[in-house]
């Protein structure tokens, strides 16, 4: 095994770890960080790619290394997005979690 | 001469990396805030200091030396300032954490 | 099993350490400081993977305003620890199992490829005098796959917009409600009157260097976001109502200017983003100036988050 290998089996464990969180933690804040965590995961396995690619004189071919640049910001847009929701579901009811089964409580917002 | 470098890089950055694992025993250790901010800023800017130090021989460049140099410095004051504001919290709540 | 592959293993055993950490953590807070701690290590784990230009957007985005944005989440969340059901052990069960086998699924799929894997690099390494840049990454990203990056730049935008909807009606238009220090507080005012110019400086040096060496627009644009951040936090500059115009022309300038330089190449070269065999270099950094100053904005009002109140006449 060669750290090319050892970075993919980092990569895959992550994903895996970041799956876990997401299906099983309850509170939203904490699907986020998973959710965090699997994206970080796959964006290694793309890395491990482009480390395998290395091909006239660069150490790491450069097309999946500027796909990953692209995805981390637009995971940071996501995740903004995650967490600008959340942040308003717990304004609008008090929970902040996914998991009630009664309807929120009327907004008080007095608009949509 | 290189050899004599790389032996001054590998002792410098030997002894920051021990600096910086005695500041973290500190902060497992210590029993609370005060105590882990005196570990953490007194023996991880000397550890840093110590791995810039010994990294200096090894950059190519006066321009790489002031980058070194740079990030070392740079640390510092965050970690000096954000270190003053963590202190101001909690000798304010009287809260250990 | 030469001492840096052993150090790597370590490192690697640190990084899922840290990882598991995040996700077992009893408080919020602790996942949140795990989570960047995380963060960091991957950039660093990038280098090893002779990816600088990513490492810098991991460092930066990834770890410090992705942990900004959570932090101050978390500030506000505090009342709601610990609530919510914990799942049932088949569940833990069932779901650790699919993990497992997504896990092993993907890392045996990467690793069975091809003995000499396909590679871009050779095709880049061909045009990269022809894009008048010296970085390969900086060559994809503005020569390329210009429209890649005209379009992540929208992907922003449209964030942006979107944080903006869920603001409630009474506060529509009015001044993100970024959690401020508490009271002015004279060291962080001058940590802000001291670290802004320097940060400035060293955003604009990244993206100017991103044309020959690891750098680029994103990367500056990230800094240049955090100083903002840190000055208006610090109270020495107002959060400012997002319906100011001056504001808004700002995060429309670099899309715009970028559309513009592309919609150019249809007159003067053969196709959308296609540029002029003499000024390709001038065009590219006038895109990439603007798209910095437009990506430092966004990025800072994306944290700030949606309005909750009016300015106060």
């Amino acid at each position: 095994m060669n750290s090319i290998a050892l970075f993919a089996y980092c990569g895959a464990a992550m994903v895996g770890l970041g799956l876990f969180g997401l299906i099983t933690k309850p509170q939203v804040l904490r699907k986020i960080l998973a959710f965090n965590v699997l994206g970080t995961g796959v964006f290694l396995l793309f890395g491990v790619i482009a480390r395998r690619g290395a091909a006239a004189g660069l150490p790491s071919d450069p097309v999946p290394q500027a796909l990953v640049i692209t995805g981390i910001v637009v995971a940071f847009s996501a995740t903004t997005m995650a967490v600008v929701l959340l942040l308003r579901l717990y304004a609008e009811t008090g929970e902040a979690t996914l998991d009630s089964d009664d309807p929120p409580n009327a907004g008080t917002d007095g608009g949509r | 001469m290189t050899l004599a470098l790389n032996i001054f890089t590998i002792v410098a950055v030997s002894a920051g990396s021990f600096f910086f694992m005695a500041g973290t025993i500190g902060l497992l250790r210590f029993p609370d805030t005060m105590t882990r901010l005196h570990a953490l800023t007194k023996v991880d800017n000397l550890g840093l200091g110590l791995i810039v130090f010994g990294l200096l021989p090894q950059a190519e460049g006066l321009l790489a030396v002031l980058k070194l140099l740079c990030v070392w410095i740079f640390v510092q004051l965050s970690g000096a300032i954000v270190s003053q504001l963590v202190a101001q919290l909690a000798r304010g709540d009287g809260q250990q954490r | 099993m030469t001492p840096p592959f052993i150090l790597e293993i370590a490192f690697v055993i640190l990084i899922l350490a840290i990882a598991v950490g995040t996700l077992v953590a009893r408080t919020a807070f602790t996942a949140v400081l795990l989570f960047m701690i995380y963060g960091l290590l991957i950039a660093i784990a990038w280098v090893r993977l002779s990816a600088v230009d990513v490492a810098l957007t991991e460092a930066a985005i990834g770890g410090g305003l992705t942990g900004m944005l959570l932090l101050g989440a978390v500030a506000r969340l505090r009342e709601s620890e610990g609530s919510g059901e914990e799942p049932g052990l088949p569940t833990l069960l069932a779901a650790g199992t699919f993990c497992v086998l997504v896990s092993a699924a993907l890392g045996t799929l990467v690793l069975s490829r091809p003995e000499v894997a396909p590679s871009l690099a050779p095709m880049v390494m061909d045009n990269l005098a022809q894009s008048a840049l010296g970085n390969p990454v900086a060559a994809v990203l503005f020569v390329f796959r210009a429209f890649d990056t005209l379009l992540e730049k929208v992907v922003l935008l449209l964030a942006l917009i979107g944080v903006w909807s869920l603001a409630p009606d009474r506060a529509w238009g009015g001044v993100p409600g970024l959690r401020l220090y508490a009271e002015p507080s004279s060291i962080l005012v001058f940590l802000a009157q001291l670290l802004p110019p320097i940060g400035i400086m060293i955003g604009i040096y990244m993206f100017w260097t991103g044309a020959s060496y690891p750098g680029g627009a994103f990367q500056g644009g990230t800094v240049l976001a955090a100083m903002w951040l840190l000055v208006m936090i610090a109270r020495l500059q107002p959060v400012p109502a997002i319906s100011l115009r001056r504001i808004r022309l700002l995060l429309v300038v670099g899309p715009v200017i970028f559309v513009a330089i592309g919609l150019l190449g249809f007159v003067v070269a053969d196709a959308f983003l296609a540029y002029p065999a003499n000024y390709a270099k001038p065009l590219i950094i006038t895109a990439e100036a603007t798209l910095t100053l437009s990506i430092g904005v966004t990025l800072g009002l994306l944290v700030a988050g949606p309005p909750d109140r009016m300015l106060q006449p």
